[in-house]
């Protein structure tokens, strides 16, 4: 396993990566992982990242943001007996999903750019799969200790000390699953309500229910699922292949550099060798499983954790840092053939994402600062189509639906277009002459069912068109439906 | 196990059956598989025990829940009237039906109940909107033979017309032509009377000729003008409404057989606030008075 022998002043570590690719059978049994620690920029960097994104996760629900009386006062809520999305300032109704939609697609052609540019990004520093699975390891060191303490207490028999510090991990990690899955239940309900609710026994099942199954999800796909998630479950590492080019930075090692490797010993002369020492620091740090020296794979999440170990490696042997770094397989061709570098950001597909990026954001952001705050709906009845009065007038019945997207009760005056003679009368409604003035609720969607009335004499055809509209009395905002009237035909 | 078959090229232990040269290998089931199979064991085991499960000859195993769909849906029917006792209470409460009309909540709660009875107790006849068929009055419309008002929607749909209630009413259209009452030119002449009544294509002799029929044999219930009766419910024949049809023929075919609609009652099969709804409803539906 890890007979670390001292070959100079470099740490080398007797290992195969464990998913290395000619260990790639189709049935085997997982082999555990266990990374070792390492230090430098790039972990500093992802414990930013991680500080940041679980922070948002778990802070996010708690942010208050004033919308109005009778409104809730959650920056960001899913109200799902309310039916509406609050995003901060915006408030999404079912039927404008498409902003949703919209969202998603800005999602997805940001990762296209941003793997078309640095490769698995996502992958390696915000991915929910790989920030637990950094914080349990982490919970795991902390608890167990590093890399050759764990393989040597997982090798050990079952005494006092090692069920205390294993029933303490599984401990901590359920209670950061728990913590995950109570988190996620705060953006659909008010989150100190329903905090106060869960502890008291009083919150919905559903809050139980998911609660439960975030913990249980959290717990066993970072706690031992972890890196077979990222292989066998998740279809991303599939899809970046196409994704990605010769220009696009990815953890590389730089071949080009390292070969021919092996042992060195301090004093011994660097010519005619590559610069890996074959210390496998990179493989033990790796939580993959893999070995960054057999190229580009589909294991690899790109984390840039070998690039610390390395860089550590290349110090004390005091080579210049970055023998595995970011860098292009165009890059590592113009290095053999001695040309000069550069990183190609403006290629045709980076551009495609990005104008992509750029008009579905414009799109989205006219949709949204052009948003109607009222909407008008007019269902036409169709059994009957027409109804023939006594005196041989025909009324056709609507149901008009003024939706009032503001928080404020708003006056509406209600205006039918049509042939000369119509009538308008509605169910409920005083109206007087053609002051047809309608009271819609904050937030609400009034229903008002029409009678429109056509005197035998103005019937023109089978259908003639008329349009209804909906005029704020105070803003003048309008709302126009255009529709049609229905006789027999004659 | 001496006798264990071993494929020598994977190393696996085989069944021992061969087809064709062909072994098959006895590979274990996954783990996953056999550890859900054995808690699928274990959960019927307990559903057994603890739910309906087992047919017997006269009946079933009750399980230690004693679950009952049954039992469940009745309890939820018990609760839904309870939480609708109040707005019941109140329909049956309302001074008139006017004020249920005026109370915005009642209206709604009545307007709801209302399409619902609707739909299962008059769109067979009426139709799912009311709009009625040949011989089944159209009750979105103002042409109501027996009244259009609250009260008179609620008698109709309480004793029925021509049904076995006693509140009900029996007065019928005489079958003229069947009947050996009138001879067949005098009934083709008071087609053409009704015609003329309704502004319709019609030969004026003829109309003339049987003026003084309407007057002897119509006018008694369908008035000296032809504008109908509603006590008696009989229809206005000067509007452009016509249950039966309102050209020729079917007016010949109304005059020579009679008519005689017949709508069942409804109190005693549908509760009183169920009736009330229904009047409502069916007032607000666009032709109500």
């Amino acid at each position: 396993m890890s007979v670390n022998e001292l070959t100079g002043d470099v740490e080398r570590h007797d290992v195969e990566a464990v998913n290395a690719p000619a260990k790639r059978t189709l049935y085997k049994a997982r082999e555990p992982i266990h990374p070792k620690r390492v230090k430098g920029a790039f972990r500093r960097l992802k414990w930013q990242v991680m500080v940041a994104t679980l922070g948002v996760y778990y802070l996010l629900p708690w942010v208050r943001w004033t919308r109005g009386p009778g409104e809730p006062d959650q920056a960001i809520l899913v109200d799902f007996a309310g039916s509406r999305f609050y995003f901060f300032m915006i408030e999404i109704w079912p039927d404008e999903l498409y902003y949703v939609t919209g969202l998603l697609i800005l999602a997805s052609l940001g990762l296209f750019l941003a793997t078309a540019l640095f490769g698995r990004v996502w992958c390696g520093y915000t991915c929910p799969q790989t920030v637990w699975t950094d914080l349990f390891v982490a919970v795991e060191r902390m608890v167990e200790g590093d890399r050759n303490k764990r393989i040597k207490l997982a090798n050990a028999p079952w005494t006092a000390d090692k069920i205390r510090k294993k029933v303490t991990k599984h401990v901590i990690w359920l209670f950061i699953g728990m913590a995950t899955g109570g988190a996620w239940i705060l953006y659909f309900h008010d989150a100190p309500t329903i905090a106060r609710e869960f502890f008291l026994g009083q919150a919905p099942f559903t809050a139980y229910f998911y609660c439960a199954l975030l913990t249980l999800t959290t717990y066993i796909f970072a706690g031992s699922m972890r890196e077979q998630v990222c292989t066998y479950m998740c279809p991303w590492p599939r899809i970046q292949a196409s994704l990605t080019d010769a220009d696009t930075l990815q953890v590389t090692y730089k071949y080009d550099r390292g070969e021919p490797r092996g042992p060195h010993k301090k004093g011994d002369s660097w010519e005619g060798r590559g610069d890996c020492v074959s210390c496998r620091a990179c493989v033990v740090s790796c939580p993959m499983g893999i070995d960054i020296r057999e190229g580009p794979q589909l294991e690899c999440i790109n984390c840039a954790l070998c690039i610390d170990a390395c860089d550590s490696i290349m110090d004390k042997v005091g080579r210049p840092r970055g023998l595995i770094g970011y860098d292009t397989d165009a890059n590592i061709a113009r290095r053999l053939k001695g040309e000069k570098l550069r990183v190609n950001f403006m290629r045709p597909r980076t551009v495609v994402y990005g104008s992509m990026l750029v008009l579905v954001a414009s799109i989205m952001l006219f949709a949204l600062t052009t948003r109607a705050t009222v909407n008008l709906n007019v269902i036409r009845d169709r059994t009957p189509p027409y109804v023939t009065l006594s005196d041989g007038s025909v009324r056709n019945a609507y149901t008009v639906k003024i939706v009032n997207r503001a928080n404020a009760e708003r006056t509406f005056r209600l205006d039918i277009d049509g042939p000369d003679g119509l009538v308008v009368s509605a169910s409920g409604e005083a109206f007087d002459g053609a002051r047809r003035l309608v009271t819609a609720g904050g937030d609400a969607v009034r229903s008002v069912r029409l009678f429109v009335t056509l005197p035998a004499s103005a019937i023109a055809g089978a259908s003639s068109p008329i349009s209804v509209s909906v005029t704020d009395t105070v803003t003048g905002e309008q709302a126009v439906n255009p529709t049609v009237f229905l006789a027999e035909g004659r | 196990m001496a006798d264990k078959d071993v494929d020598a090229h994977s190393g696996v232990e085989t069944t021992g059956h061969a087809w064709d040269g062909i072994k098959e290998l006895n590979n274990p089931l996954p783990r996953w598989w056999l550890i859900v199979f054995y808690i699928s064991v274990v959960w019927s085991i307990a559903y057994w025990v603890l739910m309906p499960a087992w047919p017997g000859i006269s009946g079933y195993t009750k399980g230690l829940r004693n679950h009952s769909e049954r039992e469940n849906v009745a309890e939820q029917i018990t609760a839904l009237e309870a939480a609708r006792a109040d707005d019941t209470r109140r329909l049956l409460e309302a001074p008139s039906m006017q004020a249920i009309e005026n109370d915005p909540g009642l209206h709604q709660f009545a307007m709801a109940a209302g399409a619902s009875l609707f739909g299962d107790n008059c769109a067979t006849c009426h139709g799912a909107g009311g709009q009625g068929f040949k011989g089944y009055p159209n009750l979105n419309d103002d042409a109501w033979l027996w009244g259009g008002g609250l009260d008179d929607i609620r008698r109709t749909i309480a004793y029925g017309r021509r049904s076995d209630h006693p509140e009900t009413t029996n007065t019928v259209m005489l079958a003229y032509g069947r009947d050996g009452i009138l001879s067949r030119d005098q009934i083709s002449d008071l087609t053409h009377y009704v015609l003329d009544l309704s502004r319709q294509e019609h030969d004026d002799a003829a109309a003339e000729r049987a003026a003084p029929l309407f007057a002897q044999q119509c006018a008694a219930c369908h008035g000296a003008a032809g504008t109908g009766d509603r006590t008696q419910g009989a229809p206005n024949l000067t509007d452009v409404i016509w249950l039966y049809g309102g050209d020729r023929a079917s007016i010949y075919e109304t005059l020579w057989n009679g008519r005689a609609g017949v709508m069942p009652a409804w109190e005693g099969r549908l509760s009183d606030e169920a009736i009330l709804a229904l009047s409502v409803y069916v007032h607000s539906l666009g032709g109500g008075e």
